[in-house]
């Protein structure tokens, strides 16, 4: 096991006129060596919470996290990398600094820097926009450069939290087959938070259902997709019965998640 | 017509009228001498160097005035972003800080820096640097938090986290801080050198009006709109080279 979460929680106490928030668990989660996770839940339903917890970008209230059998706490372990929904590029670097930031951190030689980052911006079909800088580019190629970003850093685990959620659907597919292909190449463990179900479906090995606040896993679902895969199974039978069982769990949650928003 | 060409058309037009207004004799020469006669009085004091002392004197002490300002007004502003509580403290008085005349604490400047050229440094700095602080925190302000979640993912403690994600994010509005701290130093400076200062560019157009010497007078004064126009046309450019590869298009 890679990651193992037991009974965490998390509760945000009470401030100024606003009650006590408990907006996560207990979970208990375990994800084997280079799984692919999904976590869909109704929106509000602590999904981005559990990733900062996983991260170590947020504590647990109760429980603990553990990452290659260290406990997590308060800092964000090497070997884990995170994207996240909103652009996080640096406006004021390049591509290619972007994508160098995390290396340089580590002190690495700029020659292999520019070697890791090289392989990157092929990788991730940046090529012709290393000298260009965020503001020059779509949404869709930033949120390619945080993976390429994230990617140089050769994590062991990558937390995705909603990362295509301001893309269009065509460009949220194909984005989903460069993900696939990314894991596949690296050997990573992949954990994808999204409110897509039919992301979740097409890309993950087990998807798990949150309930509404606070967030619990209702079910967890293996997909049985084979390891090569890409966004052609959409069209497939198991593809439709297996999206439709899991918005017949989120149905009730989401709206009872609606009625309080 | 576009901007540029009309601004030019303005600013010549303008000079043009005034330099026929004093011709002619509407404008008398003793209260205002032609442009062109400005212009060559300016030109034989730069090229006698005369004044050469002065204008060193005046550019560095300005100089000292704008280096102290942004650094002391960008540490300030980085610490005082990090110390919510302190800030809550201070900004009601920041926001009364440009109601404070800084010449009316010359007499002070002098007593505790002595006649040489830090009373006019102080007050250059002291006018300077509020608009670097106010302006690094508003900058500071505006860090998208996931800029810092992602400097946390990367590991960066408090210091790198400023000095690599925080200040280069706000960039912008600090060069701001910067802008007005160069024209608030000039402010500054050369007006303190007006009051008891016994060198540099504002001391020489005081002498030369207290002795009724309007080519001196006029020369200088033309000398310091010459020079502060130059350096933030400068500034402007360089900043618009700076946000132009920021800016979403």
């Amino acid at each position: 096991m890679i990651v193992s979460l037991r009974a965490v929680s998390r509760v945000y106490p009470a401030r100024a006129g606003q009650p006590e928030v408990h907006a996560l668990g207990p979970i208990d989660l375990e994800l084997a060596q280079g799984e692919f996770f999904a976590v869909v839940g109704p929106s509000g339903c602590g999904k981005s919470t559990l990733l900062d917890v996983m991260a170590g970008l947020a504590s647990p209230s109760c429980g603990e996290v553990h990452f290659e059998g260290k406990q997590v706490k308060g800092v964000v372990p090497p070997g884990i990398g995170v994207v996240f929904q909103e652009d996080a590029s640096f406006p004021w670097l390049t591509v290619h600094d972007n994508i160098a930031f995390g290396l340089r951190q580590t002190g690495a030689a700029e020659g292999e820097v520019a070697a890791q980052v090289a392989y990157a911006v092929e990788f991730m079909g940046l090529k012709d926009f290393a000298r260009a800088y965020p503001a020059q580019l779509s949404g869709g190629m930033r949120q390619r450069v945080c993976i390429a970003r994230t990617l140089v850093l050769k994590p062991r685990l990558i937390l995705l939290d909603e990362p295509f959620g301001a893309l269009d659907q065509q460009t949220r597919l194909l984005m989903g087959d460069e993900l696939l292909r990314l894991w596949r190449e690296t050997g990573a463990t992949i954990l994808l938070i999204t409110h897509a179900l039919d992301e979740a479906t097409m890309l993950a090995d087990r998807v798990g259902v949150m309930s509404a606040r606070p967030g619990r896993f209702l079910d967890i679902i293996p997909t049985g997709w084979p390891r090569e895969r890409d966004s052609t199974i959409v069209a497939s039978e198991s593809f439709g019965r297996l999206t439709g069982r899991i918005w017949t769990l989120l149905r009730g949650e989401s709206i009872r998640a609606l009625g309080r928003a | 017509m576009n901007a540029s060409v009309a601004r030019i058309v303005l600013v010549v037009g303008a000079v043009a009228a005034l330099e026929l207004l004093c011709r002619t004799g509407v404008i008398p020469n003793f209260t205002m001498i032609p442009p062109s006669a400005m212009a060559q009085s300016l030109w034989k004091i730069l090229a006698s160097g005369k004044f050469t002392p002065d204008i060193v004197t005046t550019l560095t002490n300005v100089g000292i005035a704008i280096a102290a300002a942004m650094i002391v007004g960008v540490a300030i502003g980085t610490l005082l972003q990090s110390s919510p509580t302190t800030r809550r403290v201070l900004d009601p008085l920041f926001a009364t800080y440009y109601a404070v005349p800084m010449y009316a604490f010359y007499p002070l400047l002098i007593v505790i820096f002595g006649l040489g050229d830090l009373p006019q440094v102080a007050i250059g700095f002291l006018l300077a640097v509020m608009a670097v602080i106010l302006n690094t925190l508003n900058g500071l302000d505006r860090v998208p938090p996931v800029l810092l979640k992602a400097a946390r993912v990367h590991r960066l403690g408090p210091l790198k986290t400023a000095l690599q994600v925080r200040l280069p994010c706000a960039a912008p509005y600090v060069f701001t801080g910067f802008k007005l701290a160069v024209a608030y130093s000039f402010i500054g400076v050369i007006g303190a050198e007006f009051i008891t200062s016994s060198r540099g560019i504002g001391y020489e157009i005081s002498f030369a009006y207290n002795n009724f010497d309007n080519g001196v007078m006029y020369a200088m004064i033309l000398f310091i709109l010459l020079l502060v126009i130059t350096v933030n046309m400068s500034l402007h450019a360089w900043e618009k080279r700076l946000l132009a590869r920021r800016r979403r298009i």
